[in-house]
């Protein structure tokens, strides 16, 4: 056997893996050794690769220590309430990393292509994986930005945005025609490409607020899966193609189960369509009765079923260790306790679910919204802690507000609601929201972290 | 089939199997599945030890490769080794109590 053939059947092998591996992560139970299976599938294709001939190792060598010392330490000391800015970071490196490979080849093809004919497939792919890539990259770190609080949250919609992603399109498209009829001949050409595909990432990331941002990483999250495929065109390689593809449909999935979460088209999300749409929101019936943290004590004590929605206030306060504690408390106390999460809550798919099990809350407690709403009539008080519009029932009772037909966790049809919020400030979508005010609804004011830590000195006494 | 046509028809078929592979993850395992499908996405690394690999000295061509060499591994490294951290974490009332 050659080696070019040993080397393909070992890219098969790390291809079966890695479906293999992914498929595990669909389970809890197996969801960790599918990981590892994932990531031994990526050992195997690294070192096959390095077995194939004419490589010099030392470049590599260079780039693969500080790549590894970088993500180590990155990743085994990021706090879990940064995980979504860690992850858009992470979607970001393996998009220019398939940027600079499709960069890398070109460089090589220049000299090349001027004795012979390249392949139409690896000049297309270049233009690919250099745009899908370069907008991963920029798009990426502008999420990162606005997650890690280093840049407005707010959505950046300017005059003539739609016009400038049109643009730039189509600036992109002249530049990809006209590399592919000549690619050996203007390198300026290649320049501009790359130089747009970084501006277009950009000016689709700014102008989408910070609630939106699941819908934002899970799809940069495909896109860099369709960059690493488009880099496998360029390479001729089929373990890139394939890997690249699993995450490209994975991650689109993932955009469309949380673009079915906020009742919203794709376009929507991108073109930031909330937020300008903000203020009409109909008058609102009752008052706001404000609870102290005792008497909130008295009606947990006597509840029989109590469920827990969490949204990104209690991520910002950093209150989930003590609202497992609150838990474990009602626990003993012989009440039913079980976490409602919405599948949007927070700033990425899952987010809550993460910070509840850095916590410790077992697997079984986290319910999914369906689920929740099910049971929801039969629950005595439901506790809700900094979450806004995934729980307004505007979303369900009003046609003319702006998130009218969202699917919301019903809390208002718990027999009691205890909110938690700092103050009387609106979500994201900026509307108001009518549980605030209903018959069977208490306000808990103040820092999520301090109210359910005064609930637990309540406990303990 | 051309090579190139091979290649195409690799893509239709891996992409439908990602649908199908992804459409039904509990949502409480959303950002595991995304950071390790992103660990996946830095298969990439392979293209960059491609490039990095360079035997020609020119410039360019060994700046982009350790380049690119450096994005592919903290992509590979930090995200396998992020998902895991969070996947220890998710533990069952069974597991929590035998440990």
């Amino acid at each position: 056997m050659t080696t070019e053939t040993v080397v393909n059947l070992a890219y098969i092998v790390a291809a079966v893996l890695f479906i293999v591996g992914l498929k595990m992560l669909n389970r809890q139970r197996t969801a960790r050794a599918g990981n590892m299976i994932s990531g031994s599938a990526m050992l195997l294709a690294v070192v096959v690769t390095l077995l194939s001939q004419g490589m010099d190792y030392t470049y590599i060598i260079i780039g693969l220590v500080v790549g590894a010392v970088i993500g180590a330490i990155a990743a085994l000391r990021v706090a879990m309430t940064s995980m979504p800015e860690m992850v858009a970071l992470f979607n970001g490196f393996g998009g220019a990393a398939s940027l600079l490979v499709a960069w890398s080849e070109y460089e090589k093809g220049r000299w090349l292509w001027l004795h012979e004919v390249p392949g139409p497939v690896a000049v297309v792919a270049i233009v690919f994986a250099i745009f899908i890539g370069g907008v991963t990259f920029s798009g990426s770190l502008i999420a990162y930005g606005k997650l890690a609080g280093k840049l407005a949250g707010k959505p950046l919609a300017f005059f003539g945005q739609q016009l400038l992603d049109v643009l730039i399109i189509l600036g992109a498209i002249v530049c990809g025609v006209m590399f592919v009829m000549s690619p050996t001949s203007m390198y300026i050409v290649f320049l501009v490409l790359v130089g747009l595909s970084l501006v277009f990432g950009i000016a689709v990331a700014l102008p989408i607020g910070g609630a939106d941002m699941p819908v934002v990483i899970a799809l940069l999250n495909s896109c860099s899966g369709l960059a690493a495929c488009a880099a496998g065109f360029v390479i001729d390689n089929t373990v890139l193609i394939v890997a690249g593809s699993l995450v490209g449909a994975s991650g689109l999935i993932l955009t469309s189960i949380m673009c079915k979460a906020m009742n919203r088209s794709l376009k929507n999300v991108l073109l930031g369509g909330l937020g300008g749409t903000a203020g009409t929101s109909a008058a609102v019936a009752g008052d706001v009765k404000p609870i102290d943290p005792e008497s909130a004590y008295y009606i947990l004590e006597a509840a029989s079923s109590v469920i827990i929605v969490p949204g990104y206030g209690m991520a910002v306060a950093q209150a989930q260790h003590a609202v497992r504690q609150l838990a474990q408390l009602l626990e003993d106390n012989g009440t039913q306790v079980s976490f409602g999460i919405h599948p949007v809550a927070g700033r990425m798919p899952g987010h809550m679910n993460v910070l509840l099990a850095e916590a410790n809350v077992p697997y079984e407690q986290l319910v999914e919204m369906d689920e929740v709403n099910r049971q929801i009539d039969n629950i005595d008080v439901a506790i809700v802690i900094g979450a806004n519009d995934v729980v307004n029932p505007a979303a369900r009772e009003q046609e003319n507000c702006p998130i009218y037909g969202m699917p919301i966790i019903n809390a208002d049809r718990a027999n009691s609601v205890i909110v938690l919020k700092r103050s009387m400030a609106s979500g994201f979508a900026g509307i108001d929201n009518p549980l605030f005010y209903r018959e069977n609804t208490r306000m808990l004011f103040g820092d999520a972290k301090s109210s359910i830590e005064a609930l637990v000195s309540q406990f303990k006494e | 089939m051309s090579v190139g046509m091979l290649l195409f028809f690799t893509f239709v078929l891996a992409i439908l199997l990602g649908f199908e592979l992804i459409s039904k993850v509990p949502s409480q395992l959303h950002t595991p599945l995304m950071s390790g499908s992103n660990a996946i996405s830095g298969i990439t690394i392979v293209g960059a030890l491609v490039a990095a690999g360079t035997t020609d000295d020119e410039t360019i061509r060994v700046v982009l490769g350790i380049a690119a060499m450096a994005f592919a591994t903290i992509n590979v490294v930090g995200g396998y080794l992020v998902t895991d951290r969070m996947l220890r974490m998710f533990s069952t009332r069974k597991d929590s109590t035998q440990s």
